[in-house]
This record gives C-alpha cells, structure tokens and sequence, in this order.
C-alpha cells in the first residue's frame, strides 16, 4: 500500500511580527482524509505551505510518511502534491504543455496527458493557452497538475475554490478516487458541509491555533465565531505565548 | 531534467518572441545614441565600436535577463517546479543556456548595426563569433542568478544592474578588449590571451552560479 501519515507538532510561522501559524498540532493517519477549516486569515494556506515544503516552520517539526520537512525536503516533495492558490501554470504556454512540462520534470511519459485533461475537462482547450483561460479552468488543469504527479499526499488549497457545480462534483470524484487508492489528503475548505461529507477528521484553525479537531461529521458545530482577521493585541498576544512555550 | 529545463525555457522563449525584437530595437537604439556622444570623428567611432557593442549588449542583456524570471513568478510556476521535485541546479542550467542562446542572438544581431552606424567591419567573423558567445555567457551565468536574486522584489529593474554589472566587469573588459583587437587589428597576437581570460572567466561564473542558484530561491 502507498500509505503516508502527516505528523505536525508545535509548528510556528510568523510572517514580520505576525504569527500566522502558533504551535499547531495534530497528526493525519494514513490513507484518511483531513479537512482543514477556519475563517480568512487562520492559517490554512500557510500551514499547507510548510508542509509541501514551500516555506519552513520558525518553530515546531513536521513530517510526511516519516521525513522531516525542513530535513528531508526533496524525499517529502517525491511524495506529495499540492493544489495551492498560486496555480503554478505557465500563461504563456497550452493546457498540454504545461502539463508535459510536469510530466518531463517527473521523467513520466507524455503520454497520460491528454487523458488527463479529458478528466478534468479541458480536452477541447487543451491546445489554447492558459492565459485564455477562466479561474475555474485553471483550478480544473491544477487538478490535472496534481493527479499527474500521482502522489501518497495530496494537499488541497481550496479545491472548490472559482469552480461551477460540476467541477465541485469532479472535485469530489477525485477524492474519493484518490481516497480508495489510500492516497493521504489534506484538504482545506470553506465548504464545510460538502468537506465534512468527504473527510474523515477536521481540525478548525483560527488566528493560526488549533481551535478544535476531531471526526469530520461534528465539525459544524465547531465553526469559529467573531471577527475575521485577528486584532493586532490578540497577534501580539498569541506571540508571545507561542515564544513562552517554545522555552518551556 | 536538464533537458526538460531547456525544452520548457525555450518553449518559453519562442512563445514571448516578441519581446526579443523590443530588446533588439532598444540595443540598436543605444549604439546609435552613443554615436552621437563622439560626433562625426570616423576614426573615434571606430576606436570604441567594441565598447558601445557591449554597452549596448549589457543594457540590453538586463532586460532580457529580468524577463526570463517574469513568466517563473506570474503564477509562483518556479515554486511548482521545485515542489515536483526538480532540480535546482537543472533549473539555473536550463534557464541559463536558453539566456546564454538568446544573448548570443541578439550580439550577433547588433553586430550589422554597429558596422553600418562605427564603420568598424571585419573579415573574422568567426573569431568575433567565439567572443560573443564567450562574452554572452559571461552575462548569461550571473545575470540568471541575479535575476532570481532580485525577482521577487520591487525594485528588482534597478537592483538587477546594480548587482549584476560590477560582478561582471572582467569578462565585460576581457570582451571589449578581445572585440576591440578583432576589429582594429591585432599585430602582437593577445586576442587569444583575452579570449582565454574570458573563457576562464565563464567557468569560474557557471561553476560558482549553478552551485549558489539552489540558496536563492528556495526560501
């Protein structure tokens, strides 16, 4: 089996004087979906971009299927994808090609391609260049991006995000695909009804705190209420407790 | 994955075509300004032929270098490329043969332009070949590492030639020298001296660059 857990303990992140992440923890078995929820500004994106290994934590470890994402950066990026908000894709070249530039800098043949972008839906665009394309074309070819890669963690940044109702659906075949092949998924979300459907645990981020984590079917109940971005005394405040535990 | 590099930034680079031509038309437009800085002194003119060319090609190269980074951040696509894994240094050596080809294209574009407005022919055209694809990938190898260096900032059309031009000012001299002796004539045989000096020059630049690339634009 291509089973890969996620461990994530007490990772930090702070971007200037901010901490958009503050001594998060919590562990994805393998071969289960986790839907990552909270408010704008709550740490979602930058947690999943520590753990594809864009950024790195300022405190805190984190691994995939055991590999240290600061340490063992290339062996973790072998084994995982990410579906982020930055698209990834060339403007100035074809569906087809920015998806046989993957394909060549993985060494996979070509040939998966243009069944690849029949599945997303982009078989009849796949000679136009993506600079002719809508927000949700795009997400559907990053999707494509994604499953080229064939990954044992999958990490989703709002996948239903600038998609029309039949790329929700196809959202939620690919998962359910990527799910029975024991594919571990982190998926963040402000979807929570169709997420809690698909995922199996959740954890409730805000002001980059763990705020609640458990099976996906009670994370409703859990949404976080109040304002959406943090106040700068609250920022302040969450530092310092961040720093404080860190000694301990 | 060298090889896949290359393809992508020539894919790239055939694609953006155009903006070659703009970079030509603006290094065809300095040789001529600079003409008008030495007046109608023929021999002047062409005494310092070799040194406008390169001016020319080195204000140029800054743009040329800066737009190779442009289509890599538009959609953080060099981020997506090192997430698959690719290889860093397959990535610099991609982007900097592409760069390296298409300042050599545009040397050997500007050369007709610098004869017809110095008057400063020659009939080695082999040689003044050899020292602009020397020359060039002696731009090439820095100018992409700075490039990435200064992509993700705002000022980076005034940082790049900040950093860029005093780095690279022997292989500019060892350049304008080695063009300088193919045009006026070289009766004590040192073009060779120079274009060895160049060429030692490039190797010290691709070695120490491709090695740096990895630093610079991971976080």
């Amino acid at each position: 089996m291509n089973e890969v857990s996620i461990e994530v303990e007490r990772v930090a992140r702070r971007y200037g004087r901010r901490w958009a992440l503050a001594e998060v923890t919590f562990q994805v078995p393998a071969a289960t979906v986790m839907m990552v929820a909270g408010r704008n500004g709550a740490g979602k994106s930058t947690l999943f971009r520590v753990l594809s290994t864009a950024i790195r934590p300022d405190r805190g470890v984190a691994r995939i299927g055991g590999f240290d994402v600061v340490k063992h950066r290339y062996d973790v990026r072998k084994m995982s994808a990410m579906l982020a908000h930055h698209n990834y894709l060339y403007e100035a070249l074809s569906a087809r090609e920015n998806l046989q530039i993957v394909a060549d800098h993985l060494g996979v043949r070509r040939d998966g391609v243009p069944a690849l972008l029949e599945q997303v839906g982009l078989g009849a665009r796949a000679e136009d260049t993506v600079s002719t394309f809508s927000a949700g074309m795009r997400k559907r070819l990053s999707f494509a991006r994604v499953l080229l890669q064939e990954p044992k963690v999958v990490l989703l940044d709002e996948p239903y995000g600038a998609l029309d109702p039949p790329g929700f659906d196809l959202v939620d075949e690919v998962i359910l695909e990527l799910k029975r092949r024991g594919t571990t998924i982190l998926m963040a979300t402000h979807q929570w009804e169709r997420g809690a459907k698909l995922a199996d645990l959740a954890l409730v981020l805000d002001q980059g705190r763990v705020l609640w984590q458990g099976p996906a079917d009670e994370a409703l109940q859990h949404e976080p209420k109040g304002d959406t971005e943090p106040k700068p005394a609250q920022s302040r405040e969450a530092a310092r407790m961040a720093i404080a535990e860190a000694k301990c | 994955m060298l090889t896949a590099a290359l393809r992508k930034e020539l894919l790239i680079q055939w694609r953006t075509r155009s903006q070659l031509m703009a970079v030509f038309v603006f290094g065809a437009t300095s040789l001529l300004l600079f003409s008008f800085g030495i007046g109608p002194n023929a021999q002047a003119l062409r005494t310092f032929s070799a040194g406008f060319l390169w001016l020319a090609l080195l204000l140029s190269s800054t743009l040329t270098l800066a737009e190779s980074f442009h289509a890599e951040m538009e959609n953080r696509a060099l981020e997506g490329l090192l997430l698959l894994p690719a290889n860093p240094r397959a990535l610099y050596y991609g982007k900097t043969i592409a760069n390296w080809l298409q300042l050599t294209i545009l040397g050997v574009a500007l050369v007709p332009v610098m004869v017809v407005l110095y008057d400063a022919g020659t009939t080695e055209l082999l040689k003044l070949l050899a020292i602009i694809m020397l020359g060039a990938a002696g731009l090439a190898a820095p100018g992409t590492l700075y490039a990435a260096m200064t992509s993700q900032v705002r000022a980076k059309q005034t940082l790049l030639p900040l950093l860029l031009f005093p780095l690279i000012v022997p292989a500019l001299l060892a350049s304008v020298k080695a063009t300088s002796l193919v045009i006026l004539g070289d009766p004590m045989q040192q073009v060779k001296s120079w274009i060895g000096l160049l060429g030692a020059f490039d190797l010290i630049y691709w070695s120490l660059c491709g090695l740096l690339y990895g630093r610079v634009i991971e976080e």
